[in-house]
């Protein structure tokens, strides 16, 4: 009888696991699918290593994702660079330094951040981040992909922060003791003893982080100028993957090159996020296998 | 007590042989005698929140003396024991009255420097807790934070410390595998070395052995044994035959209070307490 419904249990989750794994193919190949008639009209070479996107043009049309890939990867690394240090900071301060009290007002802070949604953050980039950006670099304005990396990594720092505070707590207090019996101080503890022994669910956290900013879209659009050429530094313009597709793909006409090839943008994309993830997980495989 | 202090006298003569070289208290140069007290406590009160733990303990600790601290579970020891090196301090809501003094210095005394207090007076714990890193990289550990970049000098270091702590042959081939490949009482006495790494002058030991077979546990009560003639050793233990085997003196805690504190050879022959005889031949704890 219970054997029965430990079977059936079992079925359960193990049909879930399927669910999501098909769910999972099925994008998948339809991106494939959807993106390969693309290619009967641009070469493959063009498509990755070209940097000019101009699919509109009378003249020549123009199917280069390179200044794309750049941008996504300057707005995404920018907001790591940002986030990673502030929220690494937040978190040993909540878990090691703060008073409870602190702690208590400021932990629902943070999930609140986690809650605004990003077409309110991209706002906030138009009218703060971008002339707060524009002044300090006098540039005529500031919606570049500076403004774009600062508004990911505030919304890349909840996740950082409460998942590196998680795993802060979670660092036996026999070692902070070992530590600070050695002669260490408070400081010295939480850098050279609690962080390293962290590490894995710190670099979980800027992993989650990193995926979230990569496919982040509506801030990056609102934010970042969306000029489509090949940027040159943080303060220009930027055109991300997710960006150019949430722009293009309302208004393209079916069944084109065109369409096609904004599916193969979203194929790349799907790798990128996809690679990034499995990289980690081997990181992480790794490093906790070494510590054990 | 007057016995007592010739005795330490004249051991400490023999002593200064080895090359421990420890500066004297400051009483010492006054000749009060105060260079053979390493620790003294007066009148020391120790408060959780509200609860008091421990009072009004007065004791001194001597040098190069194995002090055992026997009592009760939830007596005070471990209180009493980390009170020593402020490792309460951790703790919120704790509170002290009264003095302890190390090498004739208030160490509770505003402004006084716990992080090098806790350099001098060294600790090894209960449950061994080495670090998530390599045994090589567990004993540098109190040296690098100390700033110390010399590589020759560290490695030099780690070898001594661990031959101190009996270890070395174990682990001279292995010293980058992880601390937590070794044993149970390899990784005691790995914390052990990485106690003697920053030459403390003090070591308390928090029932080293409790976790461990009774091999490894002799292990550590001769290294204990080699310690002592270098170091100033206070150790906790449940263990009547091994206060009995390794300590010099014994203090026996009940309820927060020192019931009665002696030489190791009289508490056990013939102690001056009724409670103290009861507890030691195990008639109640
Ligand atoms: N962190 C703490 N907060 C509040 N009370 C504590 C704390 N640690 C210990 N105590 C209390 O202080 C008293 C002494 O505890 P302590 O750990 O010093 O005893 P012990 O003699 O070491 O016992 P054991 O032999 O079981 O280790 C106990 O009544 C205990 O409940
Ligand atoms: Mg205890």
């Amino acid at each position: 009888m219970s054997d029965l419904k430990e079977k059936a249990i079992h079925g359960l989750f193990m049909f879930n696991g399927l669910l999501v794994v098909i769910v999972l193919v099925g994008i998948f190949a339809l991106l494939v699918g959807t993106s390969i008639p693309a290619f009967r009209e641009i070469s493959l070479k063009e498509f990755l290593f070209t940097a000019r996107w101009n699919p509109t043009s009378y003249v020549r049309t123009q199917y280069g994702i390179g200044a794309m890939l750049v941008s996504t990867a300057m707005v995404t690394i920018g907001a790591l660079v940002i986030a990673f240090p502030l929220g690494i900071g937040t978190a040993a301060y909540l878990s090691d330094i703060a008073s409870p009290r602190v702690r208590e007002i400021a932990k629902p802070i943070i999930e609140i951040l986690a809650g605004i949604p990003s077409v309110v953050i991209g706002f906030l980039g138009i009218v703060l981040v971008g002339p707060a950006i524009a002044r300090l670099f006098n540039i005529p304005n500031g919606l570049n992909a500076l403004n774009g990396s600062f508004l990911l990594a505030i919304m890349a720092l909840p996740t950082i922060i409460s998942i590196s505070e998680d795993a802060l707590k979670s660092v036996p207090k026999s070692f902070t003791e070992a530590s600070l019996a050695l002669g260490s101080t408070h400081w010295q503890t939480i850098v050279k003893v609690k962080i390293p022994a962290a590490a894995s669910g710190i670099f979980a956290s800027c992993m989650l982080g990193m995926g979230r900013a990569i496919g982040e879209t509506m801030t990056v659009l609102m934010a970042t100028g969306c000029a489509p050429a090949m940027p040159h530094g943080f303060l220009d313009s930027v055109r991300t993957m997710t960006s150019t597709i949430a722009i293009e793909l309302g208004e393209v006409p079916y069944y084109t090159t065109h369409y096609y090839a904004l599916f193969g943008v979203g194929l790349v994309l799907f790798i990128i996020t996809f690679l990034v993830n499995m990289i980690s997980d081997i990181v992480l495989r790794k490093y906790q296998i070494k510590v054990r | 007590m007057q016995k007592l202090k010739e005795r330490s006298v004249n051991r400490k003569t023999g002593k200064s042989q080895n090359g421990n070289g420890e500066p004297a208290g400051p009483g010492a140069a006054k000749g009060k005698k105060m260079g053979e007290i390493v620790i003294r406590t007066e009148g020391f009160n120790f408060y959780y929140g509200d609860e008091i733990a421990i009072k009004s303990v007065t004791m001194d600790i001597y040098k190069n003396k194995v002090t055992g601290i026997i009592g009760p579970s939830g007596c005070g020891k471990s209180t009493f024991l980390r009170s020593l090196n402020r490792m309460n301090d951790v703790i919120d809501g704790t509170r002290i009255e009264g003095k302890v003094e190390i090498d004739g210095q208030d160490i509770y005394a505003p402004g006084v420097d716990v992080v090098s207090l806790r350099r001098k007076v060294g600790m090894v714990f209960q449950k061994s807790n080495p670090f998530p890193k390599t045994i090589f990289e567990n004993v540098a550990y109190g040296l690098r934070i100390n700033g110390v970049k010399d590589r020759a000098y560290i490695s030099d270091k780690v070898e001594a410390s661990l031959k101190g702590a009996a270890l070395w042959k174990e682990v001279k081939d292995r010293l980058n595998d992880s601390a937590f490949d070794l044993s149970g009482g390899q990784q005691q006495r790995l914390c052990i070395a990485r106690a003697l790494a920053i030459e403390p002058e003090v070591i308390l030991m928090d029932e080293p052995a409790s976790a461990l077979d009774p091999t490894a546990t002799l292990k550590i009560e001769e290294l204990i044994e080699e310690l002592k003639n270098d170091y100033t050793i206070a150790i906790v233990t449940h263990n009547m035959q091994q206060a009995a085997r390794i300590s010099d003196y014994t203090a026996f805690f009940m309820l927060g209070e020192l019931v009665e504190y002696d030489e190791t050879s009289k508490m056990f022959t013939n102690p001056g307490k009724k409670i103290t005889e009861d507890y030691i031949t195990g008639r109640f704890g």
